[in-house]
């Protein structure tokens, strides 16, 4: 039942096309589909989001809200026409900023900035926000790019790369080596490289929170829709189906047995012809509903009597963590000053603008899936174990990914469009729906806390007690991840000699509750920083004083007693902000003084956070090898999501190797070509497989050296297909296409690996969880409008200790970006089941929403780390919501217990308080 | 011309025209059922990614439907004028709460093809023309291929998602009678970010202002009930009141029971009934020219 296809010509980015489409097809399909111009991204269908902006006539609009029809006669401008030819100034103004992490917004901000630039070269701040404010990013927090645009003028003559000398790229800024094509369109994330013969595959979903379902005549079905090829359910599963990111706990079947455990599981497959499942009506697809009870609170499923999620855990108990450090009871009974407290948090999605998306084809009798991931070698392993596949039998291929930020970690789509390509030996793809991404997939764990904290009469913090629920949603995820990595965090970075911390993951029938950048850390941090205001206000002692007094320093131990000999930069980060911190209290106190209506407020929190997996296993692999031709070939396994992985791992292996960024070429995270560099979560990737590629440069390195029979103080370049070494007169140069070549066509190899050496914790929590920690903290400085109860952020001052800051820029980009997320925490983002699943009623920053962002890079070595690096991903994160409730309670008296602190929230509070005098 | 494509799939036809006269659309009305495609930027959400089941009539095509122009009784704006169309004309003051509004409706991308008798058809309690409109006392104007009839925009937009628009109908355009677009106007939207944003509350105000007393005053309050409503009892009170700090008393002492809040994810209800009486008076200060434009967030 479909409807007729119309000729329709217009202008493309200058060139004349006619598409046969049906007239009111969506523009961005068109774009996507029929002239596989991919740069147009499909992030929400909706206009929510602002990824398909694409000029129509120089104006700019959502290309998904635009039919076809529309532009018959038009001239259509998309992110591959801004070039002609070069970079355009404004594309150059991007790389050069590191206004692009992941990619995915970045051809609509062009777009955008680029009709606003025509009218208006060098446009103001507030200018540039209205004209981007129709795109979401959620990789760079916004600052970076409003800098793009307003600079663009100044960017006239081509892009600068910045490509460092030989021996200096650790600490210099090149622009990011997998740059150029994020701003040209030409980068081909999980959605932008489907093979024109794929089937299209659809997922049937539970519209249920708990149901059971059984299943009609699919063979019936299927013969009545013409193009489907195939429907599949669970008893088409050749393997186990059971997958899970933490191999005991794994509880989640790819396509549901019988019943369902939440809204957005998937139960069945559809497969077909790309045209026929557009035009497929799913609702009559013969499927039967019996809806059972549902939880959805931690408090209704621990109680007793709850009906369990999973017959084998009780209570709905997934698992719980737990620390606990000499007397914590004896020390807040004898402390001077204590302060209680409670916080309850809200599901947080990840939000990223790129729904899963990717396709899988059988090469031979191996399974080949390309899609977007942050884990390559995990999705290859629940995806061979749910297909019944030998784990050589299933090849990964990621794709540029989107963001991810946690959530794709787990797999999501692999094993289901694997399924079809099994089945129907026919490529498979599948890109979700804006709905679908945020229904099924995984969310920041909801908290509900208590705690409490004691000082000595000096202010010495004596003990903590601290017992959290984390709603960990239907299945398991990460959800043991969670409840062990908050006990051991939930103190911050601050000396606390007598601890209790126990944390609880807790099944409900909610959305799976995941990795989410910072396992848990964030929420328990508001806690605990928020408590840490009001100790000091009970003491009489200065909020930052407070928590200077109390930092962890070098030889200190920490809650789960492992002693920090050196590299603790925590007290150095809180010292680089007390300058700021007395300018902000005294302008604060000034503006306070002459107004009424609205207040300021400033306040400051604190991180800390282990860097890798928690007392576990953790390797990174790294290849790297040189060519017969003369080029460095660096497997670079470690994932990059935006974050920057395939620069700062580059820059590390260079200066090891003692040759320039320009001769890298890297090959990608391809499980067929390139080792394990584990997973990109954990803020793992700088220090742990930074670590191996050091190591591997500095291993190919000494073959070379080896070779060519020098010491280690030899230089070493590469000259067209030669190698010349030097050392101190003698120098010699080795004819690279003259060696014996391997397979890969490398003539020098090395293969390092790295694992971060820790200690299990023992019953008690007591060891040594991590290898290397990162510390920062933040001070927020915002204005509260008492009467309508909105916050105007002003600042985020920003001091990270990042040990070595490998990139510089890239390091101001994920503070910037982790501060954005911080806000959305703090502010605004609560997803809530059935009623915010898409990107108009779930809110997430936008380009007015970010404050300048000062930061202050400190760089405390860590002994253990690559040229000193530390971890920083979710560290930037941690801080930014407890500074603002902090801030927001200086402003207007009130801490607001539940975020986020919306505006409807904080009036509440200060209305109560009003009642309360 | 009528450009027509036909489908015959198997179990039933789905039409779609794209006619270029207004009679022509008014034909096709008369004849068969349509979902009219105008902006499309609810057409498509509200799609989503199920397949096309309805005909289509889309009027994009109706070049006589867009544009604003002056009669010697109206302002009238005809139904496809985006809202960026509303932004740029020349329009007399008392329309700048109605320009404020276009330029929060979504984001540029948005206003650049949205219509606002879309936003109008759309009947969302949250539309964020409305307030503006009915400040204005705008009438909505419906054509069918046998009549054409007016009703004032309170009249028109009868509940969330529910309008009086009858099968046959199609709104051609919104008059704004020229006795009322005198005065100075303001618009404040409350939201919980920056862009992109559904209101949690808004606020139109437009005072007629005579000798430094407000001789006229036009107040309503949106995404605080079904349909934003005329608050007369506030606009009562602002009636022969001196231009001065003390208009905000005025507003908080002034009954309005038009209002019926709800609670949802944006804010509950007891915050809207607060927060709607506090833009009023932000709407009202800024269109009595005391200062305070935008202030929320």
């Amino acid at each position: 039942m479909s409807m007729e296809r119309s000729e329709i010509a217009f202008e493309i980015n200058g060139a004349t096309v006619s598409v046969s489409v049906p007239p009111v097809r969506r523009l961005s399909q068109v774009l996507r589909d029929e002239l596989r111009l991919t740069g147009t991204k499909v992030g929400c269908d909706a206009g929510d989001c602002g990824a398909c902006t694409v000029l129509v006539d120089g104006n700019p609009v959502c290309a998904c809200l635009v039919p076809a029809a529309s532009v018959t006669g038009a001239s259509v401008t998309t992110v591959e026409g801004l070039g002609n030819g070069r970079l355009s100034a404004l594309q150059a103004s991007f790389l050069e900023h590191g206004a692009a992490q992941c990619g995915i917004c970045t051809p609509g901000l062009l777009v955008a900035a680029t009709a606003l630039l025509e009218r208006n070269p060098t446009p103001s701040e507030t200018e540039t926000q209205d004209a981007l404010g129709g795109v979401l990013c959620r990789c760079t927090g916004y600052r970076k790019i409003v800098d793009a645009v307003m600079q663009a003028s100044r960017h006239m003559n081509g892009v600068d790369l910045r490509l460092p000398q030989v021996g200096r790229a650790v600490g210099a800024s090149p622009i990011r080596l997998d740059g150029v094509p994020k701003v040209t369109g030409g980068e081909k994330f999980g959605g932008d490289s489907f093979p024109a013969d794929a089937l299209s595959v659809l997922v049937v979903r539970s519209p249920h929170y708990h149901a059971g379902f059984s299943l009609g005549d699919l063979e019936a079905w299927t013969e009545a829709h013409p193009g489907i090829a195939g429907v599949f359910t669970a008893a088409d599963i050749p393997g186990k189906n059971c997958f899970g990111v933490i191999g005991p706990f794994a509880d989640q079947p790819a396509l549901a047995e019988g019943f369902v455990r939440l809204r957005g599981e998937a139960v069945a497959l559809v497969a077909g012809e790309r045209e026929a499942i557009l035009d497929l009506d799913l609702t009559d697809f013969p499927i039967t509903w019996t809806e059972l009870p549902h939880v959805l609170q931690p408090r209704e499923a621990k109680a007793e009597g709850a009906a369990l999620i999973h017959s084998h855990r009780p209570a709905n108990l997934l698992t719980s963590g737990y620390v606990e450090r000499g007397d914590p009871e004896g020390a807040l009974a004898g402390a001077a000053v204590t302060a209680s407290g409670s916080i309850e948090t809200s599901f947080v999605e990840h939000a990223y603008i790129e729904p899963e998306a990717g396709y899988a084809y059988m090469d031979g009798d191996t399974l080949v899936v390309v899609a977007c991931t942050q884990a390559p070698y995990m999705d290859r392993d629940d995806t061979a174990k749910v297909l019944g596949l030998s784990v050589d039998k299933v090849r990964i291929v990621p794709t540029a990914t989107g963001g991810g930020f946690g959530s794709k970690l787990d797999v999501s789509l692999q094993p289901l469009i694997g399924l079809v390509a099994m089945k129907t030996g026919r490529p498979a793809a599948l890109a979700y729906t804006r709905n679908e991404s945020m229904m099924s997939t995984t969310k920041r764990h909801p908290a509900e806390m208590k705690a409490t904290i004691g000082t000595d009469a000096e202010g010495r913090v004596s003990g903590m007690i601290f017992e959290g629920d984390f709603n960990t949603g239907a299945y398991a995820s990460w959800g043991p991840t969670v409840a062990n990595r908050v006990p051991v965090h939930a103190s911050g970075p601050y000396a606390t000699p007598n601890y209790r911390a126990t944390g609880y993951a807790i099944h409900t029938n909610g959305p799976i509750a995941g990795a989410f950048r910072g396992f848990g850390v964030p929420q328990a941090t508001i806690m605990q920083e928020t408590l840490y205001d009001e100790l000091a206000g009970k003491l009489g002692i200065d909020r930052l004083d407070f928590r200077l007094k109390n930092c962890l320093r070098d030889g200190c131990e920490t809650v789960t007693g492992q002693r920090l000999e050196s590299g603790v930069g925590i007290g150095e980060c809180l010292e680089q902000l007390q300058p700021h911190w007395a300018r902000a209290l005294a302008e604060a106190a000034a503006f306070n003084a002459i107004h009424g209506a609205s207040k300021r407020g400033v306040g400051v929190a604190s991180c800390w956070y282990g860097c890798g997996n928690t007392s576990l296993p953790n390797p990174s692999t790294i290849k790297v090898g040189i060519s017969a031709s003369g080029e460095v070939i660096l497997h670079q396994g470690a994932v990059d999501i935006g974050q920057g992985s395939n620069t700062v791992i580059s820059q590390i292996c260079a200066d090891a190797l003692g040759l320039p960024l320009d001769k890298f070429r890297l090959k990608s995270a391809d499980t067929a070509i390139t080792p394990d560099a584990g997973k990109t979560s954990a803020s793992r990737q700088t220090f742990v497989t930074g670590k191996a590629a050091e190591k591997a440069g500095r291993a190919l390195r000494e073959k070379v050296l080896r070779f060519a029979n020098v010491s280690g103080e030899a230089m070493i370049a590469l000259e067209g297909s030669s190698l010349s070494i030097r050392e101190g007169d003698a120098a010699r140069r080795i004819d690279l296409s003259e060696l014996k070549a391997d397979a890969d066509g490398l003539v020098f190899v090395a293969e390092e690996t790295y694992d971060p050496p820790t200690l299990p914790l023992d019953a008690k929590g007591q060891g040594k969880p991590y290898a290397v920690y990162g510390y920062g903290a933040q001070i927020a400085e915002l204005e509260v409008d008492l009467k309508l109860g909105t916050v105007k952020l002003l600042k985020i001052i920003a001091a990270h200790d990042v040990g070595k800051a490998i990139n510089p820029v890239l390091v101001e980009g994920q503070i910037e970006g982790g501060i954005a997320q911080g806000i959305g925490m703090a502010l605004m983002e609560e997803y809530i089941p059935g009623r915010t699943e898409n990107l108009h009623d779930y809110l997430i920053p936008t380009i007015g929403d970010v404050p300048p962002v000062e930061h202050i890079l400190v760089e405390v070595p860590d002994p253990e780390g690559p040229f000193g690096a530390k971890g920083l991903g979710e560290h930037v994160l941690i801080p930014t919501a407890p500074a603002i409730l902090n801030a927001i309670r200086h402003a207007t008296g009130v801490l607001v217990t539940k975020v986020p602190a919306t505006p409807s929230r904080i009036l509440a509070a200060i209305r109560e308080k009003e009642a309360r005098r | 011309m009528v450009r027509f494509w036909e489908g015959s799939g198997r179990q039933s036809v789905i039409r779609y025209a794209k006619p270029t006269t207004v009679d022509e659309a008014l034909a096709l009305l008369g004849e068969d059922r349509w979902r009219i495609l105008a902006g499309g930027t609810d057409f498509y959400p509200a799609q989503g990614a199920k397949p096309f089941r309805d005909n289509i009539l889309d009027i994009n095509g109706l070049a006589a439907l867009r544009g604003v122009e002056e009669t010697d009784e109206y302002w009238r704006i005809g139904a496809r004028t985006t809202w960026t169309d509303v932004v740029r004309h020349p329009l007399p003051a008392a329309f700048d709460a109605l320009k404020a509004a276009a330029r929060e409706v979504g984001s540029v991308q948005i206003q650049n093809v949205a219509s606002v008798a879309g936003n109008l058809c759309n009947a969302s309690p949250a539309a964020d023309g409305v307030p503006a409109l009915l400040t204005l006392d705008a009438d909505v104007e419906l054509r069918s291929a046998k009549a054409v009839r007016h009703l004032p925009l309170g009249d028109f937009i009868l509940g969330n998602r529910r309008t009086a628009l009858q099968p046959g109908e199609m709104v051609t355009a919104i008059r704004v009678p020229r006795r009322s677009a005198t005065g100075a106007s303001a618009f404040v939207k409350l939201g919980a970010r920056r862009y992109l944003v559904i209101s949690i509350a808004m606020a139109a105000a437009r005072l007629v202002v005579e000798d430094g007393v407000i001789a006229d005053a036009a107040i309503a309050v949106g995404s605080c009930s079904a349909v934003a409503r005329r608050l007369a009892g506030v606009e009562a009170a602002l009636r022969d009141q001196p231009v001065a700090a003390a208009l905000a008393d005025a507003v908080l002492a002034a009954p309005i029971d038009e209002l019926s809040p709800i609670a949802d994810v944006r804010g509950s209800a007891e915050y809207r009934q607060d927060a709607a009486r506090e833009i009023v008076v932000r709407a009202v200060r800024a269109a009595a020219g005391l200062g305070e434009g935008k202030v929320a967030a």
